[in-house]
């Protein structure tokens, strides 16, 4: 068997310098950074939510805008745990992410049916049903006021949550790594690489035996699993949850994320989200209006350098100097 | 090599597109280790017929038996797990993936490793084994790691048998295998069908009489929707009617291989 090159899909498996590149960076941050470890952690959540969504968007050619749907019953599954007295914080989780994933089982082999616009629009409309109605169930969800008053258990029994945020940084970065090194090897799989064939050409996988159903809605429930996961990451890091979870703004904001970032490889949301969340962290203190415009600007020049998102431009970039000095 | 029970039995389709009725009433029988050659003017409805074969297509009235069981209401993708596999006329592949992924992921669905969620692709020996075997049968090795966008139609049709011959076909449908190909590529498609399996059952649909002379021990005629004909070679080349409404006098010499195959 001869050497495959090292960018084909079926060579993603491996550690790559980038990766724990981006790592060390992280957790350098905790120390170099420790006024900001809150809005770390913002961003690490969201670079989790991002992760899941590039499995169903980037690896599955599924365009969903329901997504903060999956987001959202994970963060207020894990404040009703904690309101109902389950402190603990790992196990919580789990089953935050196993109820999106039971809900996606459900919902995905309807909605999956549907490609192109009639799917996002009918993703669309499930996510503005499921804000509205969470916005009426003020019983469940405290309405406009949402849940307060979460505690969480240290962490493990040993980390207690008050130290400057620290713990919950470190909390939320320790499953970032985990769950992207599971994403990263189910993409690598045969099942990934059959998911990338249905993004390609669906009529044709059905014609070499693959029912396609199934694999998306597998794909459509670990995508929604690691999104619930996300979820009451957010709500313990916050200790509140409220309806902003299920807003469309959510699934949105994904999106624009993982274009910013680059689309279909796993390392587009690890650069996306972070660029995306402190471009706004920092340009809304230095202008509360217009720092939107900087991200359509950001945009535009994604989509005019070639789709690959600032990871391709990156690339294009260094490709070029490494060319040049030849 | 007639078994009792054909490879591929079809009974009676028929096809309607509105008031168009595009398949009358076709009965067709492949035996195992058939080679059949089904031509017939354009728009004969000789794609439509492979769609309804193939499960593209649900038939309005008819039956499909493959070795003895009924496939008319079963699904495209268990048809092709059932062993009835296709290629098309217009290909259709994984365009932005390379020659060697597009063939790798036909070999993976057919191990039935697909729901495998665990191991690495790239680490499946044995899968990755059997893509480069079937990439170096068809003469892809040169544009083993290109994209499929990027490599010339012809070899794209290459791809598509490539992919065609991974899903182990024990009835093989070829659409138009040919088209496209360039002359001098030619003999890389025929030889790769003449090293099928012998007791592959194969349906060639096809244009040019030279491939259909070098192929075919069956030929069955296809005109308006309708089965005119079939038989050996001779017998169809020498029956006035086919002919008269579809060789003509160059198709008949083509096939007597009194013109250079594919001069160009």
């Amino acid at each position: 068997m001869t050497a495959l090159p090292s960018d084909s899909i079926l060579m993603r498996h491996g550690v790559r310098r980038g990766e724990v590149a981006w790592l060390l960076l992280a957790v350098a941050c905790a120390f170099v950074f420790p006024e900001y470890l809150s809005v770390g952690t913002s961003v690490l959540v969201m670079v989790i939510l991002v992760l899941s969504f590039d499995l169903l968007l980037g690896f599955s050619g599924v365009l969903s805008f329901g997504h903060a749907i999956f987001f959202g019953l994970g963060a207020y599954v894990a404040g009703w745990l904690s309101l109902a007295g389950w402190t603990e914080p790992i196990s919580a989780v789990l089953l935050a992410g196993l109820a999106a994933a039971l809900l996606a089982l459900v919902l995905g082999p309807f909605v999956l049916r549907l490609t192109g616009l009639p799917l996002l629009m009918v993703t669309l409309a499930l996510g503005v049903l499921v804000f509205e109605a969470a916005h009426k169930a003020t019983g469940l969800t405290g309405g406009d006021d949402g849940l307060s008053g979460i505690r969480i258990a240290p962490v493990l029994g040993v980390f207690d949550w008050g130290l400057g945020g620290r713990t919950g940084y470190v909390y939320v970065l320790a499953w970032g790594v985990l769950i992207f090194a599971l994403l990263k090897r189910v993409v690598s799989s045969p099942f990934g690489v059959a998911l990338q064939g249905i993004r390609e050409n669906p009529g044709r996988m059905r014609l070499i035996g693959n029912a396609v159903l199934p694999h998306l809605v597998l794909a459509y429930a670990i995508s929604a699993a690691v999104a619930g996961m996300a979820g009451a990451l957010f709500t313990q890091s916050n200790a509140f949850v409220g309806l902003g979870v299920f807003a469309l703004d959510t699934s949105v904001d994904v999106l624009v994320m993982l274009i910013l970032g680059g689309i279909g490889s796993l390392h587009g949301a690890l650069i996306g989200a972070p660029l995306y969340m402190l471009l706004k962290h920092f340009s809304s203190q230095w202008n509360p209006f217009y720092w939107m415009l900087l991200i359509g600007v950001l945009l535009i020049a994604v989509v005019m350098f070639g789709r690959g998102g600032a990871l391709g431009i990156a690339r294009h970039a260094w490709q070029g100097l490494r060319g040049g000095r030849r | 090599m007639s078994t009792a029970v054909p490879a591929l039995e079809a009974a009676g389709l028929s096809k309607h597109f509105g008031a168009l009725h595009v398949t009358r009433d076709v009965s067709l029988s492949l035996q195992h280790g058939a080679r059949m050659a089904l031509i017939g003017p354009n728009g004969a409805g000789k794609t439509t017929l492979v769609n309804l074969l193939t499960g593209v297509l649900k038939p309005d009235a008819g039956r499909l038996r493959l070795f003895g069981e009924d496939l008319t209401q079963a699904s495209a993708s268990r048809r092709t797990r059932r062993g009835l596999v296709r290629t098309f006329q217009i290909s259709s592949l994984y365009t932005e993936l390379t020659v060697f992924e597009n063939v790798f992921i036909a070999v993976s669905e057919c191990a039935g490793a697909s729901f495998d969620l665990w191991r690495p692709a790239g680490k499946r020996i044995e899968l990755l084994e059997r893509t480069e075997a079937l990439v170096e049968r068809l003469h892809l090795h040169e544009d083993m790691h290109r994209k499929v966008s990027e490599i010339a139609y012809g070899r794209q049709r290459l791809v598509e048998i490539a992919i065609a011959l991974a899903m182990k076909p024990k009835v093989l449908l070829l659409d138009e295998p040919a088209a496209g190909i360039p002359s001098n590529e030619l003999h890389l498609l025929l030889g790769a069908i003449e090293s099928l399996p012998a007791e592959i059952a194969v349906l060639m649909i096809e244009h040019d009489m030279e491939m259909v002379r070098r192929f075919a021990t069956e030929v069955a005629v296809l005109v308006q929707g309708e089965l005119l004909m079939s038989g050996t070679p001779k017998e169809v080349m020498s029956h006035s009617e086919v002919r008269a409404v579809y060789l003509g006098a160059a198709g008949t010499e083509r096939f007597e291989g009194k013109v250079l195959a594919h001069a160009a």
